[in-house]
């Protein structure tokens, strides 16, 4: 049993290598690619509440309790160092 | 003398450089510490800094730092005779690369993982920094300049290596997409990436494509070079994981496959070098060996641009700090290896003295073009594979990985040109600055020459580049072993030298470039001479300071590591 075990582990430890010498590289470039769409989602998610017209805020405002966490290193991202709205304060 | 003999003796004493000089380095230099947090583990986040297994991370760093110029600096250098050459290569794998690539790993895990551009500010000062930007910016100019005349060089020299090279895009394009659209399994798509790659190869032997000498008006290896900056233009500014991220993985598996070929090759056939031990009979205009041999040997001996991947990303990523001995000096013996494989294609590959020196006509001339015809001989005696067919396996691995580095290269001008613009307060969009990074390689290229033909000439100016960058590093690790009172000499002895034969170096070409009246290299010169000897100065009166500090500097980094990791965590 262990030996049937132990080539299938030897190849899954291969592949974890091989998948991680496929993406190391660019770890840091789709780390900032999916932090810029998380930031556009969010803007619009945000949308409605920071005086914007939107259209499907009928979905949007649904995700609100989704994004809440996030919503603080959000706006320090933007460069804003308190939560730019009133009712929506996070620090 | 029979190239096993050389082979076995140079990869001797790589080895032995790695199981002693290695040691004594990790054990009594640099002080290895298992026992201190690594800065991948401190401040992990899962994108710069993350724990990597350190056989993947020396697959990493070695693919990055490993380029053409290992190729072509021995390739060329071979003119003044084999044992120059061999013995710059394993003496300065040994105890330059090695202690120097170590070395900036080890500074770079004190110092919370900081490039070396951010340690020469704290070690050598403002200027110091100052200095590390100016070299930058020429290093990878003269980098994507030099590569593309490389490249177009073997297209033309290698017609049956046009199909394998522009396949090869296309073989990364569909790479990319079974990855990332259709989720197929890595290892799965590895093997037939690397197969269609091999069977592009036997295509593209059966089927040459050789340019007219003339297109739309222009030479062909002007042509090419035009050719080769719009692609690296585009491929820089398409999302990577489109084309650039499986460009590099499938590359990176070719090279470990070719290295094992061309290895495996001189194993079982055996050749006789050819060439003499030290050339006497060199051609007319040859410069002398003394100091252009250690300008024209830079990656494979040593390099400056080891340093920056050392201190740029490798060293976040280090698990711990004993990993630095087989990540930095094991990934100093892969390139040496590579060299001395090119010392051994362009001497043992011929069938006579004759052949060679036709081949070794004029500085300049052997280069790549030997390194293929003389490896693919080699390959054909070893492997019987037919002669045309060897050739290409050579010229589409030293193609790609030139490709490779420049495609990386026009990305990281692209960035290097945007942070200027910024600091002149002109915010440049991706595209425009794209642009300007191609238009200053192109004006480079021809500026050397009016075809694009004259762009080997920054070739020796390259290494000296990459030398003075060695330097700055190499002064930064004399400086820290200063700091704690351990003994400088193994950093020290290499900066002095390295130093010495660059300045030398720079004085002999200035003389050349004023005689031939090429004020672009002139002025490039200049501007490096001056680097040159201000990082001198500079890093000298570092070193008094240093000799004279008698604070704890491992204590006074460990608690600013401690003092960043609290600060991280609060702005969490």
């Amino acid at each position: 049993m262990q030996d049937s075990d132990q080539p299938r582990s030897r190849l899954s430890q291969v592949a974890a290598g091989l998948r991680d010498f496929y993406s190391g590289p660019y770890r840091r470039t789709f780390a900032r690619a999916q932090q810029d769409e998380d930031d556009l989602f969010l803007v619009i998610v945000m949308a409605e509440a920071l005086g914007v017209p939107n259209p499907v805020s009928y979905y949007t405002v649904e995700l609100l309790p989704v994004v809440y966490d996030q919503f603080h290193d959000w706006h320090r991202r933007m460069g804003l160092d308190r939560s730019p709205l009133d009712h929506f304060s996070c620090c | 003398m029979n190239s096993l003999v050389l082979a076995l003796v140079g990869v001797g004493m790589i080895l032995a450089g790695y199981f002693l000089y290695s040691k004594y380095l990790a054990n009594r230099i640099y002080a290895l510490d298992d026992s201190r947090t690594a800065p991948s583990e401190q401040f992990e986040d899962g994108v710069d800094y993350v724990p990597t297994n350190k056989y993947v991370l020396w697959g990493h760093h070695f693919t990055s730092v490993a380029g053409a110029a290992p190729i072509v600096g021995p390739a060329v250098a071979v003119i003044w005779g084999w044992l120059p050459a061999f013995l710059w290569v394993t003496l300065g794998t040994v105890f330059f690369a090695g202690m120097h690539d170590m070395g900036a790993l080890w500074a770079s895990v004190r110092n919370r993982g900081q490039s070396i551009g951010a340690l020469s500010g704290r070690y050598i000062g403002a200027r110091g920094r100052n200095l590390f930007l100016v070299v930058i910016f020429l290093l990878l100019l003269m980098v994507n300049a030099a590569f593309a005349v490389v490249i177009a060089g073997l297209l033309i020299a290698t017609p049956t290596a046009v199909i394998p090279t522009w396949g090869a895009l296309v073989v990364a394009f569909l790479i990319g997409q079974a990855i990332y659209r259709y989720k197929w399994n890595l290892p799965l798509v590895s093997v037939v990436g690397v197969v269609a790659l091999y069977a592009l190869i036997v295509v593209g032997d059966n089927v040459p494509l050789a340019l007219p000498e003339t297109v739309l008006g222009l030479p062909d290896n002007a042509f090419w070079i035009i050719v080769l900056f719009v692609y690296a233009g585009i491929a820089s500014m398409l999302p990577v994981w489109m084309l650039l991220q499986p460009r590099d993985y499938i590359n990176g598996l070719q090279l470990f496959i070719a290295l094992g070929i061309l290895y495996g090759s001189v194993l079982i056939a055996r050749p006789e070098i050819v060439a003499p031990a030290y050339n006497q009979n060199v051609p007319d205009g040859t410069p002398g060996i003394m100091p252009l041999l250690f300008v024209t040997i830079a990656c494979g001996a040593i390099s400056g641009f080891h340093g920056m991947v050392s201190s740029g990303t490798s060293s976040k990523q280090l698990a711990k700090e004993s990993d630095a001995r087989f990540v930095g000096y094991f990934g100093a013996v892969g390139e040496g290896l590579l060299a001395l494989g090119a010392i051994i294609a362009t001497t043992a590959g011929f069938k006579t003295l004759a052949d060679w020196e036709n081949v070794y006509q004029a500085f300049n001339d052997g280069g790549v073009s030997a390194f293929v015809e003389g490896g693919g001989a080699i390959i054909e005696a070893g492997l019987g594979l037919p002669q045309s067919l060897s050739a290409t396996i050579m010229a589409t691995t030293a193609i790609l990985f030139a490709a490779t580095t420049m495609d990386t290269g026009v990305r990281l001008q692209r960035f290097v040109v945007q942070e200027i613009g910024d600091i002149a307060g002109v915010t440049l969009r991706k595209n425009l600055a794209t642009i300007i990074a191609v238009g200053v390689g192109l004006a480079l290229t021809f500026g050397a020459g009016a075809d694009g033909s004259g762009g080997m000439l920054i070739w020796p100016l390259f290494g000296t580049t990459n030398q003075l960058m060695a330097a700055l590093t190499l002064s930064i690790i004399a400086i820290m072993l200063l700091r704690r009172g351990r003994t400088p000499l193994p950093a020290l002895i290499p900066l002095v030298f390295v130093g010495a034969v660059t300045v030398y170096a720079l004085f002999v070409q200035l003389g050349t470039f004023y005689e031939e009246s090429n004020w672009l290299l002139l002025i490039m010169d200049i501007v490096i001479l001056i680097a040159a000897l201000w990082v001198i100065v500079e890093a000298f009166a570092a070193m008094r300071t240093a000799r004279a500090y008698d604070g704890d500097d491992d204590a006074e980094l460990a608690q600013e590591a401690v003092d960043a990791a609290a600060s991280t965590r609060s702005q969490d």
